[in-house]
């Protein structure tokens, strides 16, 4: 039994992919969470491939997610990052890049604070890429994590009104989300201060407001961002203080909230700034569940990538 | 398989298959002295209706019900380098742990021995049963690997360029057993 719908070798943004490619994805993931239930997590399916995880800007947990993706596939892994790899010896990414080419890695991971080097590389590259991240651009595996967790509490994207607050302008995480609920039918409406929201956002076929209570209204899903503590340096706003007055989600403030509606944090959380604690270890809160979607998601991707890969030969 | 396929052969009517179930599940039975410690596993996509099957007839005549869980081979298949696209992965159901059962792999037809091969290396990432044992519908021949059904519904000859078709109930509406060839 064979199915017609995947064929990329990369994965660089939800933006470029259909609502089947995204159904598929999350469909392969439901069937791969199971394998990390199993007293022996792992799967044959990826023996003989290389993974090369390329680091370029600080990560632990989606590092980590990869990892252990690609080891409960059977797949060999290598990991680059800044601090150990050429690249701060002066190395250009190109070159980098053709070096690790030469070393024939199925499937590269990387994560960049630049827009568009995942793309580039998928240009350039006979391996298959998965963008891990690239500045302000796509997260595109968190999104889909997202939406398998969104999937497996509420049944379905579709019709559903999902509100992401925090620091949209910055937010390769809200990018990534805008595209797939946009196409999976979700309603999007994003909320955040003034100086933290891009210009012109309508433009994103999203709702834009901005106080917290308008964004907690009638939500299903309420989905807090990280404040980039180390990016205030902007003045996006005076204190975490006032962020957590105005834009923290409180219990108190939850109560203007829809019943059963879904909290979520792609982390790491600043407990205190975005979200207050007893909301994110709350009954509502799905944010240890996404992290175990995250491997699930990130298997899938593997494994379709791979297979795509094959086709190409 | 390329091209269309048209009927060559009815190999079984559903008179038949009800019998053969019936016989195949009394050799079960036979033996294993009965249902204790006894879990039918159906290969997905076919094997699943064959264990329901045999598990209604167990039933039947023992009175006692039979766990039934469903596997699935795709991530252990030793082809995905060959094929693609990628086949849909689907979920493994086991119904509990598999220490200290008998299981008995369900599959509706036994060719090249590989479906199998893969069942048996899913089933060892489960843990250590006491035994496996394997209950086929259909043994067409070809095998490519040493592998042989402990229950067999019935030993046809085939050819390589045929399929054969097995359709039950509770899947496809009808119980049924054809050779397919191509035009």
């Amino acid at each position: 039994m064979t199915q017609e719908g995947w064929t990329r070798k990369d994965l660089v943004g939800i933006a470029a992919l259909s609502p089947q490619e995204i159904q598929l994805i999350l469909d392969t993931a439901e069937s791969f969470k199971e394998v990390s239930e199993r007293p022996i997590k792992k799967v044959p399916t990826l023996r003989g491939k290389t993974v090369v995880n390329l680091f370029f800007e600080a990560s632990t947990r989606t590092r980590s997610s990869f990892e252990i993706a690609e080891k409960r596939l059977s797949a060999d892994s290598l990991n680059f990052s800044t601090s150990t790899s050429s690249l701060s010896k002066g190395e250009s990414l190109v070159d980098t890049a053709l070096n690790l080419q030469a070393m024939a890695p199925d499937l590269l991971v990387i994560r960049h604070s630049h827009p568009g080097v995942p793309h580039m590389l998928a240009e350039r590259l006979p391996s298959g890429v998965v963008n891990a991240g690239d500045g302000a651009h796509e997260h595109p595996t968190q999104a889909l994590l997202d939406a398998l967790t969104i999937v497996q509490h509420k049944g379905r994207l579709d019709g559903l009104k999902v509100s992401i607050v925090g620091d949209i302008e910055h937010s390769r995480v809200v990018r990534s989300n805008i595209h797939l609920l946009n196409k999976m039918g979700a309603e999007v409406t994003l909320a955040g201060p003034r100086t933290m929201m891009p210009i012109e956002v309508e433009k994103l076929g999203v709702n834009a407001v901005y106080t917290l209570e308008e964004a907690i209204k009638g939500a299903d899903v309420i989905m807090m961002l990280r404040v980039q503590l180390e990016r205030q340096s902007r003045m996006a706003f005076p204190s975490t203080r006032e962020y957590f007055n105005l834009f923290g989600l409180t219990r108190d403030r939850l109560k203007g909230a829809k019943r059963g509606a879904m909290i979520m944090h792609p982390g790491p959380m600043n407990r205190g700034v975005e979200i207050a604690s007893d909301v994110a270890d709350g009954p509502h809160s799905v944010i240890l569940e996404q992290v175990a979607n995250g491997v699930a998601v990130r298997m899938a991707v593997l494994y379709l990538l791979a297979g795509a890969l094959q086709e190409a030969e | 398989m390329s091209g269309e396929l048209k009927l060559k052969k009815n190999v079984l009517s559903a008179q038949q298959m009800s019998r053969i179930l019936r016989r195949m599940a009394g050799e079960i039975l036979e033996h294993n002295g009965g249902v204790e410690g006894l879990t039918l596993v159906g290969i997905r996509t076919r094997g699943v209706p064959l264990a329901e099957a045999l598990a209604a007839e167990i039933e039947r005549s023992e009175g006692q019900k039979v766990p039934i869980g469903v596997l699935d081979i795709t991530l252990y298949r030793d082809d995905l380098s060959v094929i693609a696209p990628q086949p849909v992965v689907k979920e493994t159901r086991l119904p509990g742990p598999v220490e200290g059962q008998t299981l008995v792999l369900c599959d509706d037809v036994l060719y090249t021995g590989r479906t199998i091969r893969a069942a048996l290396d899913a089933l060892t990432d489960y843990g250590r049963p006491n035994a496996v044992q394997l209950a086929v519908l259909i043994d067409r021949g070809h095998r490519e690997l040493p592998i042989q059904a402990d229950f067999v519904g019935r030993k046809i000859a085939s050819d390589r360029d045929e399929l054969v078709e097995v359709r039950f109930v509770a899947t496809d509406g009808e119980d049924k057993v054809m050779i397919m060839e191509p035009e």
